[in-house]
């Protein structure tokens, strides 16, 4: 039996409570690269759930798409169009402030990404999206804690920020972390008790009637059913942005910082330009905004780094959603991103293109795209990335231009 | 020997507290033997016994609250005649604030917001099972604790480790079993709270495995009992003490002897019985601040207040005899058939369901008749019986044992109690602190309760985003149910889409919930 969780915990929180252990990495010697005036800082936001990359950054003008997204598929028009990003993709409508970002060239899209992980489970491929390695089982440390220590003697970019309740695989590791999260008393999600009633009814229906009552009585309490709740998730996504960015802004605060969202899991309803995922994206959006007016003049030399374990099945299941799939999208936005620009190597939604006949075939993997950023705002070198940050990663080459 | 994964659950959900996590084992120990898994630890009855250091006695607590008192007093009658000094306000010293300044500052500024947006309930309580944890840095540092908080916390922290680190927990179920049925409430006063985990430890805990009526006999003289049921106010109206200060009888213990220790309602008293009852043990009670009658928080039998003279209870006469007086009645009364089908019968729900079978219970009663009252057979009895493995698990498990049987998975020794104890109020089955002397509810539905199953959620939503980053769910689902589990609660655990969210509903499936 042991409770180190425990006493991390604590202490973490006492690092970054305390004035006097705040001070022990404020005073760590200047960036190395400060002398050119950039003061880089990275935000890694992972969307636990797999998210559905054909919905959120719509190939538009494929032909196969509409065909298979079937009622969830994005148009150019109707009521709620998505916003054009170039002539072939459109942004889902949801995300305004993602879409000004890019207009500005400070937000990318690379689509048709994955990680080197082609099954299906969310654990195993969370795994391996933060632990850098090329397959599951690796959980000692993350990506994004490698790079930190791999970082030049005397970096300033000093500890990482984990965000939320508790550090994510990608930011453990012996690079020291902070941890900081909202206080707001948080309460089960609507997906995760959807689930649980759904095994209430299987297994165990008076237990689903007495949850089901307790949830509704819960909503009717807090007024109008569909209104927005301080606690909901959208919420909660812009005041965990804004907490990050202001640690972050601080001359003294840490440079890297990694926190997730949940909810992506889209099985059923997901919804087209308006519903499920079009609420989520709506917080996500708001979560970038947050982060943009948060850093103020730091953003200039910020990135932000969206990923997700995997993607969506190409075509709706039969409960207006999408299941697990492989190929998606990963986001880039922040003053420092090359942008206006949608990277991708398109494969086609062609059946034969499909992964498995089922799923967007991944032509980018995710690994060059971080390294691409990592080599650019911290000058980690080829060789650390391919071999300690990412290892066994050398074919996956670092993305080049991705940062101005 | 063949391996019954589904009886493994019975021997640690109904019998005991959950199979912990790590390498214990438990669920393939319990399946390979399920009835001498939970045997085995009647076997061991210093195992119910809860020695840890700083522990004290009541008799110690007792001096501890007295003095802790003075201290309250003569610091409030100094600040009486001294001038009131001028403190400012928290807020007035703060500086302007400024962005960009330092980490430090931009902490305690989100902390700032943080903790004015927190409902004001919660402000009371810095402890909820909250991953939040900017909220103190802005907050004026909090009163230290003083000693009646304090020896709360160790005493539950005590019981919570014991229950998190035993092997199956079947003691730690009887001990919290008979604690309930004669409980006090720590909410009665100071007194109650710091005695509430000495009472358990001393009147309690030494006889479960004992005697039914040794522990009805250390229940009754304690002074945690006394003080709850108000039995140190009660007065022979001919007492010496009676006659001098105009006072009399309390019949409140009395009445709870008969009603909810004992015999039962409809168990054969009458009212002048209890009033008889009342009388018979008049002069029970503990001594006070000054320790006239014996060291200060100590029992003591007060022969000033005692009623003189023959008592008729139940039928039979109880000649004057001071303390043996009524100590001769509580001897009766324990053997009493009505007794002995109370016990059984509460026992029998309580592990077994909330309609417990009559053949059951007819035959602990029978078991508690011949043995006079043997507690360890009675237990024994209970797991040698078909029925307890037989009956499908339907009983919800407690806030209590729900709390305890997640800690236990997920292999975690409490080092502070806080967490627990404020969900435990959250959930409503506040640490040794029942609503009257009835104790908590013992039912499904009383735990099955709505706002009770969203509450239960929140926590254990809480739990997971505290704490389901590092686990893996399948290998803690192995843990807890093995291929007992079903195939429902399987998919369900695997097709969660964090681990986090594996582990709320993990410990929110029927197989966690359910005994």
């Amino acid at each position: 039996m042991d409770c180190t969780e425990n006493r991390l915990l604590t202490s973490r929180r006492n690092v970054l409570l305390g004035g006097a252990s705040f001070a022990a990495w404020a005073y760590l010697p200047k960036f190395a690269r400060a002398s050119d005036g950039r003061d880089p800082r990275l935000i890694v936001v992972i969307l636990r759930g797999a998210l559905d990359g054909l919905s959120t950054v719509a190939p538009v003008g494929d032909p196969d798409y509409a065909g298979l997204h079937g009622t969830i598929a994005l148009t150019s028009d109707g009521a709620h169009p998505a916003i054009a990003l170039d002539s072939f993709f459109a942004l889902h409508p949801a995300m305004p402030e993602f879409a000004r970002m890019y207009r500005d060239r400070h937000a990318a899209v690379i689509h048709a990404v994955a990680t080197p992980y082609r099954d299906r489970s969310h654990f195993d491929g969370q795994d391996v999206l933060e632990s850098g390695y090329a397959g599951p089982g690796r959980v000692q440390s993350g990506w994004l804690n490698r790079a930190l220590e791999a970082l030049p003697r005397g970096a300033r970019v000093s500890s990482g920020l984990a965000v939320g309740p508790t550090t994510p695989l990608v930011l453990r590791g012996n690079a020291p972390t902070v941890g900081w999260a909202p206080v707001a008393l948080p309460q089960a999600d609507d997906d995760t008790a959807m689930r649980l009633v759904d095994l209430y009814r299987h297994r165990d229906p008076a237990l689903a009637m007495a949850l089901s009552q307790g949830l509704q009585l819960e909503k009717a309490a807090s007024g109008d059913d569909m209104k927005r709740k301080p606690g909901d998730a959208v919420a909660q996504m812009r005041q965990v942005a804004r907490g990050a960015a202001k640690l972050m802004a601080a001359d003294d605060g840490p440079r890297i910082a990694a926190l997730a969202f949940d909810g992506w899991d889209t099985h059923a309803n997901e919804g087209g330009p308006v519903g499920r995922l079009a609420f989520l994206l709506g917080g996500l959006d708001g979560a970038l905004a947050e982060f943009e007016s948060g850093l103020g003049e730091r953003w200039r030399d910020t990135v932000v780094v969206v990923a997700t374990e995997f993607g969506r099945t190409a075509r709706i299941n039969g409960t207006d959603g999408t299941d697990h799939g492989t190929g998606t999208i990963a986001l880039l936005a922040g003053g420092a991103v090359k942008g206006g620009r949608v990277i991708t190597d398109w494969p086609g939604l062609k059946l034969g293109y499909l992964h498995e006949g089922r799923d967007l075939k991944p032509t980018t993997d995710l690994r060059a795209v971080i390294k691409g950023v990592l080599h650019d705002q911290f000058g980690l070198s080829d060789r650390v990335l391919a071999e300690t940050v990412f290892p066994d990663s050398a074919a996956a080459r670092p993305m080049q231009g991705l940062v101005t | 020997m063949a391996r019954d994964s589904q009886a493994a659950l019975v021997a640690l959900n109904r019998f005991g507290l959950g199979a912990r996590g790590g390498a214990s084992g438990d669920l393939i120990n319990a399946s390979s033997d399920p009835r001498g898994f939970v045997k085995a630890e009647l076997a061991r009855p210093s195992s119910v016994l809860l020695e840890a250091p700083g522990l004290q006695s009541t008799q110690q607590l007792g001096q501890a609250v007295f003095g802790y008192q003075d201290q309250v007093k003569q610091a409030r009658e100094a600040a009486k005649t001294a001038a009131p000094a001028e403190t400012p306000a928290p807020g007035e010293q703060k500086p302007a604030p400024r962005r960009n300044l330092s980490l430090n500052a931009a902490a305690t500024e989100i902390a700032g917001q943080m903790s004015e947006a927190k409902p004001a309930d919660n402000a009371s309580k810095p402890e909820t099972m909250q991953p939040g944890v900017a909220a103190p840095a802005a907050k004026p540092a909090p009163q230290p604790l003083n000693v009646i908080q304090k020896t709360f916390r160790s005493e539950a922290l005590a019981r919570l480790q014991r229950a998190t680190l035993i092997t199956c927990g079947f003691t730690e179920r009887l001990v919290g079993f008979w604690s309930n049925h004669f409980c006090i409430s720590a909410s009665k006063g100071e007194l109650a709270r710091i005695w509430a985990g000495a009472f358990e430890r001393e009147a309690i805990r030494p006889h479960v495995l004992g005697r039914f009526a040794d522990m009805l006999k250390a229940v009754e003289q304690h002074p945690a009992m006394l003080f709850f049921l108000d039995n140190q106010q009660s007065l022979g109206p001919d007492s010496r003490a009676g006659q001098n200060r105009k006072r009399g009888l309390n019949e409140n213990l009395a009445r709870e002897i008969m009603e909810l220790h004992t015999l039962g309602v409809g168990g054969g008293y009458t009212q002048d019985d209890v009033a008889s009852l009342a009388r018979i043990i008049t002069g029970w009670t503990f001594a006070g601040r000054q320790g006239q009658l014996g060291a200060p928080g100590s029992f003591v039998f007060n022969a000033n207040a005692h009623q003189p003279g023959a008592q008729m209870l139940l039928g039979r006469t109880y000649e004057p005899a001071g303390l043996a007086q009524g100590e001769a009645a509580l001897a009766d009364i324990a053997r009493h058939p009505s007794t002995a089908n109370f016990i059984a019968t509460k026992f029998v729900r309580h592990f077994v369901a909330d309609d417990p079978p009559p053949a059951l219970i007819a035959r602990l009663r029978d078991v508690f008749i011949k043995t006079d009252g043997d507690l360890k057979a009675l237990a024994t009895a209970l797991v040698d019986s078909d029925e307890a493995w037989r009956a499908p698990l339907t009983k919800m498990r407690s806030p209590y044992d729900f709390l305890v049987a997640s800690g236990r998975l997920l292999a975690r020794v409490p080092e502070d109690p806080g967490v627990y104890l404020n969900s435990l109020n959250l959930l409503g089955q506040p640490l040794w602190s029942p609503a009257g002397p009835n104790g908590f509810p013992d039912t499904t539905a009383a735990w099955a309760a709505p706002e009770g199953m969203k509450l239960r959620l929140d926590i254990a939503a809480q739990i997971g985003a505290r704490l389901g980053n590092n686990i893996d769910p399948l290998d803690l689902l192995e843990f807890a149910a093995a291929d007992a589990a079903s195939i429902e609660t399987r998919r369900t655990v695997e097709r969660a889409e964090s681990r986090q969210q594996a582990l709320t509903l993990l410990l929110m499936s029927p197989e966690m919930q359910r005994r």
